[in-house]
This record gives structure tokens, C-alpha cells and sequence, in this order.
């Protein structure tokens, strides 16, 4: 498994809102097919850590690269980059007017320059993966938060990306829609892609994670084995934390 | 150059006249302004009232005011205040036709505009404030004068105000009818001393700046209420 | 009262070649609606391209939109459609005055003036009204755009724009109402437009309360048909489960 390419390759990440400090020196690697959560108190900088990866989020210290290539370098052309990560976030975003499946097919045509029936195609294919073949040609708002969010999955993987960021992809969700996302999640894990995952869901990490991240106000406070996490946890913060959430 | 200097020199000389003309727009914003509030007020009651009849009227006075354009208002009021005004009383208007009828069409008009600020600022303060007034006993005119409308004019004073200015530009629309209000007295004395576009230049920087003053006071205004 | 009235003025002959007063308020329909459609079709143009520019990065497009909005929205559109008419023209290039004072009846400089001049500064207002729009955006929707790979123009283009406005087209409808009315200033500066129509033929008639009336009567089936089709427009771009009792 070390051997594996390294995929997202965080140097001394840095940044900074105004004069507040939010990330401090944040180092870490996630190789290719590892599934990594990050998990921490609100305000530790997760959702922060991982829009900085496909630069929705500028760094001002650091350097970040992704499949090699450095994220803030100017000279990169990002919308390329970000094509091929995988994004979902916690409030699904779904283009509201637009249909599912033109939900699903306008990037890969738009940016991939795929054509309309190789987009559509792929993308009902991933919409039958995610269980929701029949709602291909309804409207978002006529979705659940869970359906809504399986489709942001597959919209995601439409693009063919190298890895998967997840930002807290359950924490709007009631709770009776929890388990089929994870699901696909899971499902995700077990064929070997590579995630970054921000969340709660320990249940989630005890099952599929390779590491466990634990950030406390804006520092990499934990960065170990799941079993090493669970187990037997370094930290006294980390330890809380565990504390309140497990039960 | 000589196109500032003749028309510096003949400002010196039309000044008088000018603020003449500001103040005959003031005296149209001033009267405009407090008989379109109240009027509005009036039509926003009845529009929230329970009696269909006066909520059909007041919609329908809206809709109508709304429908059609100011220069038309105008234009009906300089023909039907002294008309009307012959037809009660037998006599003819002495006072200023244009004065008179501009000021009259003015109320009316604004007023629709203003009972939409008044009717949404009323529907904004929450029912709880009426269920109170009532348990303590108070009637309709109570509770309306002393409870829910210092509360929604509270509110609505930054809107009100901004209608305010936009009425301030639509009284130019009172050269149709000959009123010499400012915009006018400059367009006349321009085209009489063939210094017609620095005038008309003049007087569009005149209305500007007291816009650009008039909206940053509001602005503040409306910073200072919101905290 | 000594007022004879004469409800059937509109079919009387004018006297002047064959037509009836009917022909004149035709007429005086037709210009309206030349200006209209020339003054609202520069607005929609100017005002979306000014309102898109108020909210790109760019400190110098938004400076010019604002610069744009503060001059035409703080002057009179009489003093406007003045400045455009009387003052213009003077600072024209000699060959072109030339052609305007000579080549050009009055009517069609006045024409030229008055949809130049309401089209300008219509398009403050629809600037404004984008502007709302596109700043409405859930910066959720720009960050999921961004994180598929599209680039600030597809972004717009795809994303933001088509949402901003179908929810602008309430107080859109309402500007071209705006615009329809405001045509009427268009007799001051010599426009043979309904209103101008309306004074001449009350002067000639002296049957100024039916003359005003039917007038009047016009302006309120204008306004009833712009409604419908505001609403005929909002219904056919409706996404569906967006809007209650859109399904």
C-alpha cells in the first residue's frame, strides 16, 4: 500500500482569513486508493483543509499538489485540475434547474468536451449505480436529501476523477437518509477510490478508512491508523472528541 | 472659455429665478410627500381591512395609478382641477392651475406607490403585537394608532424616503403642464438666452448631486435603524 | 357644466386627408411601441452585461458598473432624454450634425433621442435587478460549479445566470411596465407617441374627457397584457417542484 502513487500531497499548508489563522502548517499525504477522514470540532478547519485540495479555497503558505501537479501554482490551469477530483458537499448542490440527467451530463460536455450521448449515457449509468435510474428526468426539487445527494455522488463520478472529496456529505441529512449514502460511500471505498472524507460518521470510518485525521483548530492534530485512532489515541483533545462522539 | 463664461455670468443674473423654481419643487415634493402618506396609509388600512368593498377599492385605486403613466396623471388633474372646481363652485380658479393640479396629482399618484411600503411594512409586524393589544383591551384605532403603526413606520422610514427621492426626479414631469418649477425655469431661461444646453447640463448636476446626497443620507439612515 | 360630450370622437374625420382620430391614436400606439421595444431591447442587453460586471472579481468592471448605475439612476429621465435631444447633437462631429439637423425629419431625431435615452436608463435599472439576481446565488451552487471544472464564464453562463433570472422575472416584468410607461416623456421632446397624439386632438376637439379617457382605457389594456405575459413567460421557464404548485 505505500508504494501507491501519492494522490493529494499537503506541504505546509497555511492560511489565513484576514488576520485570523485558520489552517497552521498542515502536512499529510493520501496515496492512491487510501480513504482518509477528517474529522475535528466545528471550527477546526476541516471543510476549510479539504476546499483548499481543489483550490476552492486559496492558500497563502504551502504548497498542495494533486496527481503531482501543484494546485497553487498560477501557472496551472485549475479548471482542468478540478475536472478531475470529485467533489460533494454537504448541502448536495444540485443545479436547481436543471434536470437530472442534464445535472449529471452538462460538465462532462461542457468541460470534457464529451459528447451529449457519451455524457448521458455515462451518466445514467452511475445514476443506476447510485439506485435512482427513475428519476432521470426529474427536477431536483422533486428529489429527497438523500436522493439529491446520491445523484451529486454520481454527477461527481461522471467525471471520471482520480479521487473523491466528500465535505461533511451526510451533516444535512435527516437521519433515515444517512445509511444509503454511506452506502454508496462504502461501496465507493471497497473498488479502491481515493477519499478524502470530512465527517461525523465514525461508523463510516471504523469501516472503511485506511487513516483517520483529527484537526484541532486549525492543526493536524492526529494523522494515524484507524485502528491506531479507535484504539488507542494519542492526544487528550483527540480523546474527548471520541468521547462525545461515540456515544 | 466662452461657453462657461456666458453662461456663468447669465446665472448671476437668472439666480433669483432659479431658486424660485427650486422652491415651487420643494413646495410639490413637500405637499406630494406628507398627503401621499397619509393617503396611503389610509389605502393600505383598507386594503388589510376585512370589508371587501374597501379592499376591492384600494386594490383597485393601486392597480389603476400603477397602470398608467405620470405625464398622463398630470395632464388629467391640470384639466380636471379647474373643471371641476367651475362645475361645484360657478367661479373660475384664481390660484395656479399648474400649482394646484401638479400638487393634486401628485398626492394621488404617490399615494398607490406608498401604500404598497405602508400596506408591507404594517404585514410585517408580527400578529402577536395585535393579540396583545386586543387582550388589554384596545379597539382597532387603538392598537392600529398606538401599537402597529409607530412600529411599521419605524421600519418603512428608508423606503419611504427613497420614494421620496424618486419623486423628487418625477417633478420634473411638471414642465408638461408649464409649471416653472426648477428643472423648467432652466430650460426657459436657457432657451431664451440661447445658452440652452449648459442649462439643461446645469440643471441635470442640480438634480444629481441632491439625489447622490439625499440617497447617502438614507443609506445611513437606514445602517443606524437596522443595528 | 356647459361640456358637450361626444363619446364617438374617435371615429370622427380629422379633416387632414382621410384618416379618423382613431388613425392618429394609432399612430401614436405604433411610435410607443417602437420605442419600447428599441429602449427595452438596449436596456436587457446593457443592463445584464452592466449587472454581471458589478459582480465579477474584477475591481475595474465593477467600478464602471457602478459609475454607470450612480450617473443614470440620479438624474431625471426628463433631464435625460433633454440632454439627448438638445445638448448631444451640438457636441456630434460636424458631418454627422450635419445630417442630423438637415436629412433627419424631427420626428425621427426625436425618435433616435428618446429610445437612445430611455434604453440607457432603463438598462440602470435592469442592472440592478441582475445584480440582485446573481448576488442571490447560493455561493454553494458557484462553489459546486467551480469544483466540476467550469470556468467563471461557463460558470455564468450555465449556473448562475439561467437561476438569477427566472427569479428576476417578477421585478423584470414590472421595469418593462416601467419602460412602457415611461414612453410617454417621449412627447416632450417632440415624439408623435399616444400622448402627443392626446393633446392634439383634444386641442382640435375640445373633447378632452373622452379623448383622456380612451387614452387612459389603452394604457390599462397595455399594462393587463404585459401581465400576461409575464405570466405566460414565468410559467413556461418554471422549474419544476421549485416553485409551489409548479408539479
Amino acid at each position: 500500500m505505500s508504494e501507491a502513487k501519492v494522490m493529494i500531497d499537503l506541504q505546509h499548508v497555511s492560511k489565513w482569513y484576514k488576520d485570523f489563522q485558520v489552517l497552521t502548517d498542515c502536512t499529510t499525504q493520501i496515496r492512491q486508493g487510501e480513504v482518509v477522514v477528517v474529522c475535528g470540532p466545528s471550527g477546526s478547519g476541516k471543510s476549510t483543509l479539504i476546499k483548499t485540495v481543489n483550490g476552492l479555497e486559496p492558500i497563502q503558505q504551502g504548497n498542495i499538489l494533486v496527481d503531482g501537479i501543484k494546485i497553487n501554482d498560477p501557472k496551472t490551469n485549475l479548471n482542468k485540475l478540478r475536472s478531475r477530483v470529485g467533489m460533494v458537499f454537504q448541502h448536495f448542490e444540485l443545479f436547481p434547474h436543471l434536470s437530472i440527467t442534464e445535472n449529471l451530463s452538462i460538465a462532462q460536455i461542457k468541460v470534457l468536451g464529451r459528447s451529449e450521448a457519451e455524457a448521458k449515457q455515462k451518466g445514467l449509468a452511475y445514476l443506476d449505480r447510485v439506485g435512482l435510474s427513475a428519476q432521470a428526468n426529474k427536477y431536483p426539487a422533486q428529489l429527497s436529501g438523500g436522493q439529491q445527494q446520491r445523484v451529486a455522488i454520481a454527477r461527481a463520478l461522471s467525471m471520471d476523477p482520480i479521487a473523491m472529496l466528500f465535505d461533511e456529505p451526510t451533516s444535512a441529512l435527516d437521519p433515515e437518509m444517512i445509511t444509503e449514502v454511506l452506502d454508496v460511500m462504502v461501496g465507493l471505498a471497497k473498488e479502491g477510490m481515493t477519499m478524502m472524507c470530512v465527517t461525523h460518521e465514525m461508523g463510516f470510518a471504523r469501516q472503511v478508512a485506511n487513516r483517520v485525521i483529527f484537526m484541532d483548530q486549525g492543526k493536524i492534530v492526529e494523522d494515524c491508523t484507524k485502528d491506531d485512532f479507535f484504539n488507542t489515541p494519542r492526544g487528550e483533545r483527540a480523546q474527548q472528541f471520541l468521547n462525545k462522539i461515540l456515544h | 472659455m466662452e461657453w462657461f463664461t456666458a453662461f456663468f455670468q447669465d446665472l448671476q443674473l437668472s439666480a433669483p429665478a432659479l431658486w424660485h423654481g427650486f422652491s415651487i419643487t420643494l413646495k410639490v415634493l413637500c405637499f406630494a410627500t406628507v398627503g401621499g402618506v397619509l393617503i396611503g396609509t389610509l389605502l393600505a388600512l383598507m386594503r388589510l381591512s376585512s370589508i371587501r368593498v374597501l379592499n376591492w377599492i384600494a386594490k383597485g385605486y393601486v392597480n389603476l395609478f400603477r397602470s398608467i403613466p405620470l405625464l398622463l396623471v398630470l395632464m388629467w388633474f391640470y384639466f380636471a382641477v379647474p373643471f371641476i372646481y367651475t362645475g361645484v363652485t360657478g367661479n373660475y380658479l384664481t390660484m395656479d392651475t399648474a400649482l394646484v393640479s401638479s400638487i393634486v396629482a401628485f398626492m394621488l399618484f404617490e399615494a398607490a406607490y406608498f401604500s404598497e411600503i405602508v400596506r408591507a411594512g404594517i404585514q410585517s409586524i408580527p400578529k402577536g403585537q395585535t393579540d396583545a393589544a386586543s387582550a388589554l383591551g384596545m379597539n382597532y384605532s387603538q392598537s392600529m394608532r398606538l401599537i402597529v403603526l409607530p412600529q411599521a413606520f419605524r421600519k418603512m422610514t428608508p423606503l419611504l424616503l427613497q420614494q421620496t427621492i424618486i419623486l423628487f426626479q418625477d417633478s420634473t414631469m411638471v414642465y408638461a403642464i408649464g409649471l416653472l418649477d426648477f428643472f423648467r425655469t432652466n430650460y426657459v431661461r436657457g432657451d431664451l438666452m440661447s445658452l440652452l444646453t449648459q442649462y439643461i447640463l446645469f440643471a441635470g448636476l442640480v438634480y444629481f448631486t441632491v439625489s447622490m446626497i439625499a440617497t447617502y443620507i438614507v443609506k445611513k439612515l437606514q445602517q443606524r435603524l437596522t443595528v | 357644466m356647459n361640456y358637450s360630450w361626444n363619446w364617438g370622437v374617435l371615429l370622427q374625420p380629422t379633416g387632414i386627408g382621410d384618416s379618423t382620430y382613431l388613425n392618429w391614436i394609432m399612430t401614436g400606439i405604433g411610435w410607443l411601441a417602437v420605442i419600447a421595444i428599441v429602449a427595452w431591447s438596449i436596456a436587457m442587453l446593457l443592463g445584464s452585461l452592466l449587472g454581471i460586471m458589478r459582480t465579477l472579481p474584477s475591481p475595474t468592471a465593477r467600478a464602471i458598473g457602478t459609475t454607470y448605475v450612480t450617473i443614470f439612476r440620479n438624474i431625471p429621465l426628463l433631464i435625460q432624454l433633454f440632454i439627448w435631444f438638445y445638448v448631444v447633437p451640438d457636441f456630434l462631429p460636424d458631418s454627422i450634425h450635419n445630417w442630423w439637423i438637415n436629412d433627419l425629419g424631427a420626428n425621427t431625431t426625436a425618435l433616435i433621442s428618446a429610445s437612445i435615452g430611455l434604453g440607457l436608463f432603463t438598462a440602470a435599472r435592469v442592472c440592478e435587478q441582475v445584480r440582485t439576481g446573481i448576488e442571490a446565488i447560493p455561493p454553494g451552487q458557484v462553489n459546486a460549479g467551480y469544483a466540476m471544472g467550469f470556468s467563471t464564464a461557463q460558470l455564468y453562463r450555465y449556473v448562475i445566470l439561467p437561476q438569477s433570472f427566472r427569479m428576476i422575472l417578477p421585478p423584470l416584468s414590472s421595469e418593462l411596465t416601467n419602460c412602457v410607461k415611461n414612453t410617454s416623456v417621449a412627447s416632450l421632446v417632440g415624439v408623435a407617441e399616444i400622448i402627443s397624439q392626446m393633446k392634439t386632438i383634444s386641442e382640435y376637439t375640445q373633447n378632452t374627457i373622452e379623448i383622456y379617457t380612451y387614452v387612459t382605457l389603452i394604457f390599462i389594456l397595455i399594462n393587463v397584457c404585459l401581465i400576461g405575459l409575464m405570466n405566460f413567460l414565468e410559467k413556461r421557464f418554471q422549474v419544476p417542484g421549485l416553485i409551489a404548485g409548479a408539479k
